[in-house]
């Protein structure tokens, strides 16, 4: 034991400065030399202002934006320092009774469709700050965004299309519309 | 299902093996001494750092001594991790003053990062300063998975060596496995991760100024921070008005990469996986399914060039990959069917169960990510295991109620394995009236003892800890989700410790002193109560001549020992949980699909 301490305690220190302080460190030192943009994470700016991040969802209920999925974290939605699910089971009556309340906001704003509705407008992501929909969910709102604004639905609908993110390689991952980024290209669509 | 889910198994599998190969014919070359014999510098370079570090590099020790200096290391460790978290404050790196984590969780977290299990009572981005995700876990990332390296190192010793004292120098093991491979790997993919968009930088939380300002009710407090009720007792709430958005900020990176490829899980921030910082695209996430198995698929080929045999390796590979394969097209099924009591309402199914899943992954990328971190004892996840259908979270309790051994954690899946294939051996053995021997030991009365132990203690552990908390108040208190899903909740905490996995069914407030407490211990003796007796199977067997191969003897090869491997793990895990799933996955899954 005796001859075992002194091994355990340097290795211990020696293990701590390289893979706790050096490597995060060269890590970083490399990141932002050669990835900056995305090392700071992935920013978007107006002028000088830093409006977003492209991979953080934000959330959005106004008649002229498309609308983001639903997120559980607390104490707002979309909270980016409190990441977090519903983690409601499937047959947890509070789930269903969130999904029922969702269902009628946009029963009530969409009274045009009267199709089914697209489950990602109505179930909360895992992090909280997805920030995608589907293509089904884009497509649900576009009449509503278009008559908000005053829009063709056709400029709408193209505008859609063209924001479809497909699989990559076509295989991994599904189809997906990036609702921060749609947002924002239907404002520059106005000016 | 479709023939893309196919396609992407396939290709998963295929991309595994291919890098799995080399790399283990790598760590082969490492820990039979080949690449220190091949490279003379290297060797002196070893020489001096075991100098450097107080030990003997020609030093064999006997396996008590190998068994104290593991369980010394890792003894550290937690004394270390408690300490960082105790005085986060004081220390530097901590742009937004997070507080002293409490010492019921702190303890908890270090004994779940030293144990490999990872599993998290707390949410990181709101509790962890930068210090601590770095100097604290991230080590015990890399030193965690070393140990399980070294750990089936001394078990494949234990088969190589004949009349041998000794099952090798614990301390040359941990830094070879450290320095010459989880470092070097972490640190590429720790690039690429960046290159995809993880972050990895030091600076305070990020404000962004929203497009769309944001309305937001919250309970209001009295002066006492009790939250006031008004006359029919219904919580007063006040509307705040906000414009901006705080993300999170971080050495992201970094810690993800190691996170993956040494099988820890413990994310840097609370949603883990399913974060876009963490796993910003769907090829993040299958590079990061891809590490998770890499090193545990690696070593079974490493375990077959050790042996002498490379059959060993590929017949062990083949009985994780069929239950993998297997257990994988049962989760996506699960999870692309929707929840009736939903699409009743008017939703469109077709998407399948999307509650507590991220939609750049969709189902098959969130299924097979759930598969393979509970297969592997990871426990990061990209998706919320709490809110999968019935049967969709009964496939990651299952896996770990294997006893980690679907490829499982880095060195603890292959020994797992091992021991199943000593018992499975050993049963045969019995059946067919032959002395039981693998590799050419002969199992004898101490291996079995060892074997029962290490076979019995975590079932002992994640059955008891769940009987202990669901017949007390405080132990029902923290349950989130009512009905069969609560008892799964506290069941699937303790599997996920006790196997030392990590994920959860997060629902759970864990973040209390008994749950701190109670699953710290599951961790703790889930993990050294294997270790140490798989060390001594290692030291018995290391010490013993090497029999011939007659043709009495059962080959532990080919697809028979294929499917006597299998159903040994299968029986074994089935005869534990059965019961115990019955009333709760098993149960919820009859409520819901027969109204």
């Amino acid at each position: 034991m005796k001859n075992l301490i002194r091994p355990a305690i340097t290795l211990f220190i020696l293990i701590s400065l390289v893979t706790g302080l050096l490597y995060p460190l060269a890590v970083t030192g490399i990141a932002q030399i050669a990835f900056p943009e995305q090392a700071a994470g992935s920013l978007l700016k107006r002028g000088d202002e830093i409006i977003g991040s492209t991979l953080i969802g934000q959330s959005f209920s106004g008649s002229t934006y498309f609308w983001s999925r639903p997120s559980a974290t607390s104490p707002m939605p979309y909270n980016a320092s409190n990441s977090g699910g519903s983690n409601l089971g499937p047959t947890n009556p509070a789930l269903i009774e969130a999904v029922n309340e969702r269902i009628k906001n946009l029963r009530a704003n969409h009274p045009e469709k009267e199709e089914k509705i697209p489950t990602d407008l109505v179930t909360a992501s895992a992090s909280g700050l997805d920030s995608h929909i589907s293509p089904a969910a884009a497509y649900y709102q576009i009449e509503r965004v278009a008559a908000a604004r005053n829009t063709d639905t056709a400029i709408v609908k193209s505008l859609v299309d063209r924001s479809i993110e497909t699989p990559q390689w076509g295989l991994l991952g599904d189809s997906r519309v990036n609702v921060l980024r749609l947002n924002l290209a239907l404002d520059a669509l106005e000016k | 299902m479709n023939t893309s889910l196919w396609i992407q198994i396939g290709l998963f599998l295929i991309a595994l093996f291919a890098v799995a190969w080399p790399l283990g014919r790598y760590l082969a070359s490492i820990f039979d001494e080949q690449l220190t014999r091949r490279f003379i510098w290297l060797d002196k370079f070893e020489y001096g750092f075991c100098r450097l570090i107080g030990t003997n590099p020609a030093e064999d020790m006997p396996w008590q001594r190998y068994a104290t200096a593991i369980v010394l290391f890792n003894v550290i460790g937690v004394v270390v991790v408690y300490g960082l978290q105790r005085f986060q404050s004081e220390l530097p790196l901590n742009p937004q003053s997070l507080g002293d984590v409490s010492s019921d969780s702190a303890f908890n977290t270090a004994i779940s990062f030293v144990t490999n299990t990872n599993w998290q009572g707390y949410g990181g981005e709101s509790t962890m300063s930068y210090l601590t995700q770095m100097l604290a876990l991230t080590v015990q990332n890399f030193a965690s998975a070393a140990t399980g390296i070294a750990v089936v190192i001394a078990l494949i010793r234990g088969f190589t060596r004949r009349n041998a004292a000794g099952i090798g120098n614990a301390w040359l093991d941990l830094s070879r496995a450290i320095f010459y491979v989880l470092l070097p790997l972490a640190f590429v993919f720790a690039l690429v991760l960046v290159n995809q968009g993880v972050i990895q930088n030091f600076n305070a939380y990020q404000d962004v100024k929203l497009i769309e300002p944001l309305e937001y009710a919250v309970p209001k407090n009295n002066l006492d921070g009790q939250p006031l009720q008004d006359d029919h007792r219904n919580v007063i709430t006040e509307t705040i008005k906000t414009d901006k958005q705080t993300i999170a900020m971080g050495p992201v990176a970094s810690q993800e990469a190691i996170k993956l490829i040494g099988t820890n899980g413990g994310g840097f921030f609370n949603a883990n996986s399913a974060h876009p910082f963490e796993n910003p695209t769907p090829l993040t996430n299958f590079l990061e399914m891809i590490s998770i198995f890499l090193i545990p698929a690696a070593l079974c080929f490493a375990f077959g060039q050790m042996v002498g045999d490379q059959r060993q390796g590929w017949t062990i590979l083949a009985a994780m990959t069929t239950l993998f394969i297997a257990l994988a097209a049962v989760a996506l099924w699960s999870e692309s069917h929707s929840n009736p009591l939903i699409t009743q309402l008017g939703v469109d199914g077709s998407m399948g169960n999307l509650e507590g899943k991220e939609i750049r992954f969709g189902i098959i990328s969130s299924a097979l990510f759930a598969t393979v971190t509970t297969a592997a004892s990871c426990g990061a996840v990209n998706a919320m295991h709490d809110s999968f259908l019935p049967l969709g979270g009964l496939i990651p309790m299952g896996l770990m109620m294997l006893g980690e051994v679907v490829f499982g954690g880095v060195g603890a899946g292959l020994y797992g394995m091992l021991i199943f294939a000593i018992l499975a051996v050993f049963l045969s053995g019995l059946m067919i009236g032959r002395t039981p021997e693998y590799l050419g030991k002969k199992i004898g009365v101490f291996e079995m003892k060892m074997v029962s132990i290490a076979i019995l203690v975590v079932p002992l552990l994640v059955l008891g800890g769940t009987a202990i908390a669901v017949v007390t108040e405080v132990g029902k208190a923290s349950i989130a989700n009512p009905g069969a899903h609560g008892l799964s909740e506290v069941l699937y905490a303790f599997t996920s410790a006790g196997n030392n996995n990590g994920s959860a069914f997060a629902g759970l407030s864990a973040n209390t002193s008994f749950y701190n407490i109670l699953l710290a211990i599951a961790m703790w003796f889930g993990r050294f109560g294997v270790i140490i007796p798989v060390l001594a199977i290692a030291g018995k067997l290391a010490a013993k001549p090497k029999l011939t191969v007659t043709s009495g003897t059962l080959p532990t090869h080919g697809p028979l020992f294929v499917v006597l491997l299998i159903s040994t793990v299968i029986l074994i895990g089935a005869l534990n949980y059965i019961p115990a799933l019955a009333l709760g996955p098993i149960a919820e899954h009859l409520q819901l699909f027969t109204r």
